[in-house]
């Protein structure tokens, strides 16, 4: 046996000689084959647009000489069709070749039969007269046993196909529902469902083929037959009441994990699946409440079930709440539901925040109080960056208002619009949200002084909206008209051609004015002035400008002006006010500027400087930011809370339900915290100073690795190429999503509070939280004398009483986070049986040092309880708590409670590997996780970001290569987490790695809270 | 449903497009033009959800190349997410570490796989094994005109052929199953390709069996039952 092996050895390079010499015509379709890769090459190596169109007029004309001439094999032809799809692909017309794709399809083997059909769906649409020619060959192969022939043609059948000729292959198909294969039944099920799709009266009689479908044996044969189902439940949802029990049923098995593990998506059981079925539910429960009571059980499941860890559950998720809020309500479900949407909102993926949005508009509309849990969330919101989450924003907190009086909440928005805490961009938003709301009020004090001021606004954005403001104030009753007071523009009949307005413009004409010109001509115009102001909502830009990325409400109001013109079509205006937006965006507002085109002309000439002044004015109000130091900042929050509260407090009053359980805490620690700001104002004593300094000397020692810094600039970027970051496609970025969006919405309400994790930065000055001086001094030195070796952070108090007061701080060693709990007995007399201890922790292993029980605390005296505390799994932040009891007169007993914040940095070390360590390690890591950050300026340069990253993360500096570098750090006690990072501009490119899932995305996580936060 | 989807390189290239739904050819290349437009304008820190026209567009950027999908209303925007990455999933594992390059000149090949995932804009079958299994098939079936007769090894009874190395250091025993006419020889010059170890397809009473060894060469056997 072995002998051939050998055989097969020697003869092995005689084979490769023969291939490429012996067969000549071999040679030749090998060089054949390869004219895709030349056209391609010579397309890339080209630099004009003209050389382009040359090259590629060129190769068609080659190509169309090849097709039509006699001798062109099957082959040669099916190459033809690769480079003629590929022509068609940048552009060009390839119609010549239409009729040899058919051909193709007819003619070729199964590779060539394969590209021909291809061709045909990727060239042809569903009208095409040669579309007729392909009938005969997809009835042929439909008939064909080989099995890829008959798939071939389903595929085609579904992607194109002339709804005349339907009947000529629908017996074919429906018997392929019998086939054997499931991917033949699967296919079957899916081509009849196109047919469904354009030509429904065709495939009524088979219905009931479908529902064998659904009861069909292979899973995926029973998911292809839901696209049907969801089709026709949509259209009469009354048919097919009596299935609502095998959804159901399916649903379960599906959550249950009842399914084969070929249908999970990243260990998600048929995510798409089970989306379907939700959806179907859906509509089946809508207004039936006997159906809806069918699936409250599996409903509650799926939001049971959906763990958070990946993107596809929170899809899952969003799908099961909008269900829960479509079918007939169920209190309980509602609530449970209101609720998850609060890890979306909550979330800082921006893409997790919009769906949260959206899903709150579900809520809002079935019950507001529900939605009150996430208003601080809505407000701040409005500050984001990208202009749909405000868009969103905006249209949410439209609804929310409607429990205030509408004078209370102007006075709000006046109070909001006069802070500087917020940039010209959300006060414009604002400014439009007023106009919205001042038909309905009564008093219009706070609107004319706003008018007033506003209106000689430097802002021009500013300026337009109160003009529009005033123009409409001047005339109430036009106004309420114009702004009815229900929530939505709906049942409004709207003049599309705006004819009232045509005396006004040929008044304004005969003054002089410009004459309208239509859309395609400004177009045109601008284009060729270059302009870089976008008309367009919502970064349809036309231009690269940075424009795009920020939209004004003046430049939408500006976009509906160019539309509601008179000379539009009336199909045209209909259709802007139908945009899905207008109810979210604005409601009624979107009306509004089309009245107010009499100053139309005026507002088009303006737009350039007006969007460089709001450029201007942004950028002022970041860079005031950027530098106004945390006292602002503290300030802006507590406006910002201040306008959530006060523009909620309505709906406050009425609602006992609070889901989250949170805002309790939030407006406590924001309390803690201006407390906290006092004294800290307040504070400048010695003992201070004497802990800053000893401190930051301590530290300079820890982080001898600064010499780094130094060296940066000498490196070349000799090693780079080992982690160029761009070659592969796939990044594994989304598999590791942030499973604990728990943890995230902790951190987010505590964000509020600024102070609250400085007690785990050891380079900032301490704040002292203790009542008493001498006491601090004395705990500081005690603290120092332990300590020396290791990292410690600030003697914080946790907890007093007339008696003891205890105080924590933490050390953090090389091995492990050891907690220090200081109890000081501040009374005359001792305190007997003293115990301290701490509740076990879901996420942590505590572990209680030698020699701290102490059963004596002598009287004025320090006593130290030591834990050491390891972190089971990753999470942002978690929570230690415990309580320390003693005895007084040996009589009764007290009991004190505490708790302390932790954090992952907590658990976080410096991992010392050389640049080929990190290499190796690098390579055998799968979960990674990458980012942009933007830098604030003073961190826009390696050197800082360096030691930002070095000083606040812990991680350790294995290596500086140009403008990249790389870290290391680990998770106590093992999990090594390596990150790579390249500084361009004020962009900072982080890609972490790690053999943890979840390590990466919590790193990142930091780091981004570091970039942005300092 | 999907209404089409678009592959796009950073530089505004485009690289696949699949309509689901009957468009015109103008208007095609209106929309191309136009979305590209907006979604290369869109800073990466941004929502990968937009709202565009009467549809909703998702699109996710992978290295060099974004993944654009158009929706419609009440379609669910973060399972389309999915749906982009687990294609790329599919690519990734037909071609191996796949790159823009890949699709630039296997395109073709993107196609399939995708016609193999989604069908007339819904998916189809979301298994990465069986969607594989079936492109697999197919392309085995197709190459069966391209097999070279092995000297040496014409008609075995009984046996061993192997997959052999590139440097002709390592090779892997395949076994031979008594009846075989001919067999190949392939060259596969890209590292790290993973390519099933076999794949067994019966039809007409012909089994085809491809053994892949990871760095190199692959021996395609085909064998007949009398």
């Amino acid at each position: 046996m072995s002998d051939i092996v050998e055989k097969t050895l020697t003869a092995l390079p005689g084979l490769f000689l023969q291939s490429q010499s012996a067969s000549g015509p071999a040679a030749a379709k090998a060089s054949f084959s390869s004219r895709l890769g030349g056209l391609v090459r010579g397309i890339t190596a080209l630099t004009s647009k003209h050389e382009e169109e040359k090259l590629i007029q060129q190769e068609l004309n080659n190509l169309k000489a090849t097709v039509s001439a006699p001798n062109t094999t099957l082959k040669m032809m099916k190459e033809c069709m690769v480079r003629l799809i590929y022509c068609e692909m940048l552009g060009y017309d390839a119609s010549f070749g239409y009729i040899h794709a058919i051909k193709l399809a007819q003619q070729g083997n199964l590779l060539e039969k394969r590209v021909g059909y291809l061709a045909v769906s990727l060239f042809l649409h569903e009208s095409h007269e040669l579309l007729l020619l392909l009938v005969n060959t997809v009835v042929k192969d439909l008939q064909s046993t080989n099995l890829v022939e008959v798939c071939m043609a389903l595929t085609i059948v579904s992607q194109i196909f002339p709804r005349e000729m339907i009947p000529a292959v629908l017996p074919l198909i429906e018997d392929k529902l019998q086939h054997s294969k499931e991917i033949i039944r699967r296919k079957a099920v899916l081509a009849l469902y196109k047919f469904y799709l354009i030509a429904p009266n065709q495939v009524q009689h088979i219905h009931i083929k479908f529902r064998k479908a659904l009861c069909d044996r292979d899973v995926g044969v029973m998911a292809a037959s839901l696209h049907i189902y969801l089709k026709m439940i949509k259209e009469n949802s009354s048919a097919y009441k009596d299935l609502t029990g095998s959804f159901v049923t399916i649903l379960k098995q599906v959550v249950g994990g009842k399914l084969p593990v070929d249908f999970n998506y990243h260990s998600v059981p048929a995510p798409w699946l089970q989306i379907q079925l939700l959806r179907i539910l859906g509509l089946l429960g809508k207004d039936d409440q006997r159906t809806s009571e069918l699936m409250y059980d599996v409903l509650d499941e799926s939001l049971r079930r959906a763990e958070l860890n990946h993107n596809v559950t929170y899809a899952i998720l969003f799908e099961c709440v909008h269900t829960v809020y479509s079918i007939y309500p169920k209190s309980e479900l509602l609530e449970k539901a209101a609720k998850c949407i609060g890890k979306f909102v909550l979330s800082p993926k921006i893409n997790l925040k919009y769906l949260g949005l959206k899903a709150l508009t579900y809520v809002i509309q079935q019950d507001p109080t529900l939605a009150l849990q996430h208003q601080m969330t809505i407000i701040e919101c409005l500050d984001h960056p990208d202009p749909i989450i405000k868009r969103e924003v905006l249209g949410e907190y439209s609804y929310l208002l409607g429990k205030e009086t509408p004078e209370e909440v102007i006075t709000k928005l006046y109070k909001l619009l006069t802070s500087d805490s917020i940039s010209s961009e959300t006060k414009a938003w604002i400014i439009a949200a007023v106009t919205k709301l001042t038909p309905q009020a009564h008093s219009s004090n706070i609107v004319e002084r706003l008018i007033q001021e506003f209106t000689t606004s430097l802002d021009t954005c500013l300026r337009q909206h109160a003009f529009e403001l005033k123009h409409l104030h001047e005339n109430v009753k036009f106004m309420k008209g114009l702004l009815p007071v229900d929530k939505s523009c709906e049942d409004m009949v709207v003049d599309a051609s705006l004819s009232f307005l045509d005396g006004f413009v040929a008044e304004e004409l005969s003054q002089g004015a410009a004459p309208y010109k239509p859309h395609h001509q400004r177009q045109e115009e601008k284009l060729s002035q270059e302009k870089v102001l976008s008309f367009e909502p919502y970064g349809l830009s036309f231009s690269s400008s940075g424009f795009s990325g920020r939209q004004s409400p003046a430049g939408i109001s500006l976009g509906s002006d160019i539309s509601g013109n008179s000379t539009d079509t009336g199909l045209k205006e209909t259709n802007s006010l139908k945009l899905e937006g207008i109810k979210k965006l604005w409601g009624k507002e979107g009306y509004l500027p089309k009245k107010e085109s009499k100053t139309g002309d005026e507002t088009e000439a303006l737009p350039v400087p007006q969007e460089n002044i709001i450029m201007e004015n942004v950028d002022q109000i970041i860079t005031k930011k950027d530098q106004s130091q945390v006292l602002t900042q503290s300030k802006q929050e507590k406006e910002k809370q201040l306008l959530a509260s006060s523009l909620f407090v309505g709906l406050g009053s009425e609602s006992t339900i609070n889901l989250l359980g949170k805002a309790d805490t939030l407006s406590h620690k924001f309390r803690r915290k201006s407390k906290v700001k006092e004294t800290k104002s307040g504070q400048t004593t010695t003992a201070q100073n004497m802990t800053r300094s000893s401190f930051s000397s301590s530290s300079n020692v820890t982080y001898e690795e600064d010499y780094y810094l130094d060296n940066l600039q000498d490196r070349g970027d000799k090693e780079v190429k080992k982690f160029s970051l761009n070659s592969e496609l796939l990044d594994s970025e989304s598999l590791t999503e942030l499973p604990l969006v728990e943890k995230i919405s902790n951190c987010r309400l505590s964000t509020p509070s600024l102070f609250a994790d400085n007690n785990m930065e050891v380079f900032h000055p301490p704040q002292s939280t203790a009542a008493s001086l001498a006491n601090e001094i004395s705990l500081a030195s005690s603290l120092l004398e332990e300590t020396t070796e290791h990292m410690h952070s600030d003697l914080m108090e946790v907890c007093d009483n007339e008696t003891i007061s205890v105080s924590s701080y933490k050390i953090w060693k090389d091995e492990c986070l050891l907690m220090v709990w200081s109890v000081f007995n501040k009374s005359a007399s001792e305190l007997k049986s003293a115990n301290l201890e701490i509740a076990p922790a879901e996420n942590f292993k505590i572990t209680e040092q030698p020699g701290c029980c102490l059963p004596v605390i002598e009287a004025e005296s320090t006593k130290n309880f030591q834990y050491s505390v390891q972190m089971e799994k990753p999470f942002t932040e978690g929570n230690l708590s415990g309580f320390i009891n003693y005895q007084v007169m040996d009589t009764h007993s007290v009991q004190l409670e505490f708790s302390v914040n932790l954090s992952l940095l907590d658990f976080i070390r410096p991992l010392k590997i050389s640049t080929e360590d990190f290499g190796k390690l690098w390579l055998s890591f799968a979960n990674d996780v990458k980012q942009n950050v933007k830098m604030s300026e003073s961190q826009a340069a390696l050197p800082s970001t360096l030691k930002a990253l070095q000083q606040e993360l812990r991680l350790h500096v294995v290596d500086i290569i140009g403008n990249e570098g790389l870290l290391a750090c680990q998770l106590l006690p093992s999990n090594p987490c390596l990150l790579h990072f390249r500084v361009h501009g004020d962009m900072l490119a982080l890609w972490f790695r790690s053999s943890c899932s979840t390590l990466p995305d919590y790193l990142l996580y930091q780091c981004q809270k570091v970039m942005e936060g300092s | 449903m999907m209404r089409f989807m678009l592959l796009f390189s950073r530089q505004g290239k485009l690289r696949l497009q699949k309509w689901y739904l009957a468009t015109s050819d103008k208007e095609r290349k209106k929309m191309v033009r136009e979305l590209m437009q907006v979604v290369l304008a869109r800073k990466p820190k941004m929502c990968s959800f937009l709202e565009w026209r009467d549809l909703k567009v998702v699109y996710k950027r992978y290295a060099s190349l974004y993944f654009c999908c158009a929706i419609e209303g009440q379609d669910n925007e973060l399972i389309t997410l999915e749906l982009i990455h687990r294609y790329v999933e599919l690519l990734d594992k037909y071609f191996g570490s796949v790159c823009e390059l890949d699709i630039i000149f296997n395109f073709e090949k993107a196609y399939f796989i995708l016609d193999e995932f989604l069908m007339g804009g819904d998916v189809q079958d979301t298994s990465k094994k069986s969607v594989l299994k079936a492109i697999e098939q197919a392309d085995l079936l197709q190459e069966e005109k391209h097999f070279w007769t092995l000297p040496g090894l014409g008609s075995v009874k009984e046996g061993r052929a192997a997959a052999i190395s590139q440097d002709a250091k390592a090779a892997l025993p395949v076994p031979l199953i008594p009846g075989t006419r001919v067999a190949r020889f392939k060259a596969k010059k890209k590292k790290k390709r993973k390519i099933p170890s076999s794949i067994c397809y019966d039809n007409d009473n012909v089994f085809r069996i491809s053994v892949s060894c990871a760095n190199v060469f692959i021996v395609y056997l085909e064998c007949k039952f009398d």
